[in-house]
């Protein structure tokens, strides 16, 4: 479909519930964006939210000053499951007939989105960082080759779908309000059941060290992992610097690539990180205020996972390491163990 | 029941990570500066799920890797000189851009029809193979739409870890929020995998696993059908390089002790 004239836009944003009944930060977030566009293009939007039981949620949002509400609850909703996670979102889309429909980045939705919007004959974007609407256009700023160029695109297509990722609009806040929402469905066919969810897992040690709220990250690269001064390796001494220092400070951990891979021997030191804390090209680009970058290079690869950092800092032996060419605020050059243990000392106070 | 299966893993190229990329307007929409010169690789999370492929064909016997790639013919071959050395696969190959500029609709379209195209396939024992984003585009939609297209809807993505049991059913490991990852059980095949990381590391270079898939890698280069997926319905307005350099203090000989007392003042936010 076609569509020139934007003031026809409807806007629809879609969340899913959490285990606890909430509606999570990342889909307040989305809620602003999609009031923000529906403010700025003059239209009204609509709220669908779908999970095992959705009463909790629509009632935390049911002053947002949407136009309607729409749900879809049940058992068969309760966990992320792309079978029925599709048919849901494809149900409220089909009943709202939005032209514009928007939805948190979170592995839930972005699984499911670009899937639905193939199936109602839709475009799909994910990783969106904002949206923009006037009289005559709607545009999306996005990232291309991994944090490394940003796009503003447009589509006269329509319906378009929008998964906007956590960290670029504030939540949208305001008092809990009882609203009547239609019900869309409340079972799944059988043929979307052939997957259960059987576990939630953490991998590595089971330490919780990726905390995406965190005003801080810390970056432990593979120089921890290294023979120092003394001509050894000094693993547990490492393990100890930095989960004492995660526990003091509540920062969330990253790992650059050379960590994340490290060979058996000295696996068991650092089990606490796994490929998910990876940073970079191939890893993630988290959102934090703050970065603490130890024993990390910081090349090109590992640098471009720190795009949404604001605030950066690193210690690092080699005064010419990538962080010394404008990565960085500010670079210490130390030896980190040294500078770690006397942080710890002093958080500890 | 048998567990031989298909497995198709779709990937792109991308840009060696180390290169350094700039955009730039040409007549038909944005592109890379110097694209055709730069080195090329296969899409670094498409490669992950290559070699789980790999691994998962030598555990069930009779399953067969088939590799769909789109990208321009001569980058195609210049990758296969060095890919086809790490394990078997049969290639299917489409001449078309591979750039982060495309429209992951078009290029879902493209893979499409080429995986249709293979001879005999029985989508029921089919197991869908990518990255769950590339390193071009990043739009992680590619293989959602793929799947749709294909009839597969028990879809995972961000998935470290597969494992078949005797009864067919497949059990995969997918990232979520917080470093944790969801653990779900599918019935049968077909199921469409985006892969993360996964579990294994590159495999080393091995000359006759390389002089088998020449063999094969060779014509379907040659037979490789043109798309034009061009990114018709998506319009950019503005593609820009963002200002990264800062300003970066130095500090070359201060004491332990001020560094760490610096830091602490920064972490504690006075
Ligand atoms: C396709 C591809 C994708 C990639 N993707 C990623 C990615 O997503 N993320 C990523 O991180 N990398 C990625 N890389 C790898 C990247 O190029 C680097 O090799 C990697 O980031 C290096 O990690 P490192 O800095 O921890 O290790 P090293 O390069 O080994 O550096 C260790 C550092 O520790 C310092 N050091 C040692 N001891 C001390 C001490 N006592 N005190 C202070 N400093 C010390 C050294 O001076 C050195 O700078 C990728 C590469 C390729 C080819």
């Amino acid at each position: 479909m076609d569509q020139g004239e934007l003031s026809m836009d409807k806007i629809l944003l879609i969340a899913h519930t959490e285990a606890n009944g909430s509606l999570s930060k990342a889909s307040l977030e989305a809620l602003t964006c999609a009031k923000d566009l529906a403010a700025s293009l003059s239209t009204t939007f609509a709220v669908g939210v779908f999970g095992e039981n959705t009463a909790k949620a629509l009632e935390q949002i049911g002053s947002c000053g949407a136009e309607k509400y729409l749900s879809v609850s049940g058992a068969d909703f309760k966990d992320a499951r792309y079978a029925t996670d599709s048919y849901a979102v494809e149900g409220i889309y089909r009943k709202a007939q939005a032209s514009i429909v928007i939805a948190a980045g979170t592995s839930r939705m972005n699984r499911v989105i670009p899937g639905v919007a193939h199936r109602v004959e839709g475009v799909a974007e994910l990783h969106v960082s904002s949206i923009a609407g006037s009289a005559t256009e709607l545009t999306a700023t996005r990232w291309l080759y991994r944090q490394r160029i940003e796009a503003v695109i447009t589509r006269a297509s329509r319906p378009w779908f929008l998964g906007v990722d956590s960290g670029n609009y504030t939540a949208w806040t305001g008092s809990t309000s009882a609203v009547t929402a239609e019900s869309v469905a409340t079972e799944a066919p059988a043929a979307c059941k052939r997957s259960k969810v059987v576990g939630l897992e953490s991998p590595g040690s089971g330490e919780q060290t990726i905390k995406p709220d965190a005003e801080l990250l810390m970056v432990a690269g593979a120089g921890w992992t290294k023979k120092q001064a003394d001509g050894t390796v000094h693993a547990q001494e490492a393990r100890k610097t930095i989960l004492g220092f995660l526990s003091k400070s509540g920062a969330s951990l990253g790992g650059s690539k050379a960590m994340v891979d490290l060979d058996s021997e000295n696996r068991e030191a650092f089990n606490f990180m796994t490929h998910l804390n990876q940073i970079g090209q191939t890893g993630t680009s988290p959102r934090h205020q703050k970065g603490l970058s130890t024993c990390c290079h910081g090349e090109e690869p590992h640098a471009v996972g720190w795009r949404f950092i604001n605030e950066r800092r690193a210690v690092n032996l080699d005064a010419n390491c990538g962080w010394a060419r404008g990565k960085a605020d500010v670079l210490y050059v130390a030896d980190a163990f040294a500078v770690m243990a006397k942080v710890n000392e002093l958080l500890s106070k | 029941m048998s567990n031989a299966y298909s497995i198709i893993v779709c990937a792109g190229l991308a840009p060696d990570p180390l290169q350094r990329l700039e955009p730039m307007d040409t007549p038909t929409g944005p592109a890379l500066k110097n694209e055709m010169m730069l080195p090329a690789v296969l899409d670094p999370w498409a490669a992950c799920a290559l070699y789980e492929a790999d691994n998962l064909a030598k555990k069930l016997p009779g399953s067969k890797v088939y590799l769909v790639s789109m990208a321009l013919k001569t980058k195609l071959q210049q990758v296969m000189m060095v890919l086809s050395q790490k394990v078997p696969f049969e290639l299917v190959a489409i001449d078309g851009p591979s750039n982060g500029f495309t429209d992951a609709r078009e290029c879902a379209s493209e893979l499409a029809q080429a995986i249709e195209a293979i001879p005999g396939l029985d989508k029921d024992k089919m197991l869908l193979f990518g990255g769950w984003e590339s390193a071009t585009r990043a739009a992680g939609a590619t293989m959602q739409i793929l799947g749709e297209k294909l009839g597969v809807v028990d879809q995972f993505q961000g998935v470290d870890k597969i494992e078949i049991e005797p009864s067919g059913a497949i059990k995969l490991w997918e990232r979520v929020e917080g470093g944790k990852q969801q653990v779900s059980l599918c019935e049968s095949a077909p199921v469409m995998v985006g892969w993360a990381t996964g579990e294994l590391p590159e495999p080393p270079n091995n000359p006759q696993v390389g002089m088998a898939n020449m063999r094969t890698v060779m014509p379907a280069l040659q037979k490789a059908k043109s798309a034009a997926a061009s990114s018709s319905a998506l319009k950019f307005k503005g593609v820009t390089l963002p200002a990264q350099v800062r300003e970066t203090r130095i500090e070359k000989d201060m004491p332990v002790e001020a560094i760490a007392q610096e830091l602490v003042t920064w972490i504690r936010g006075n």
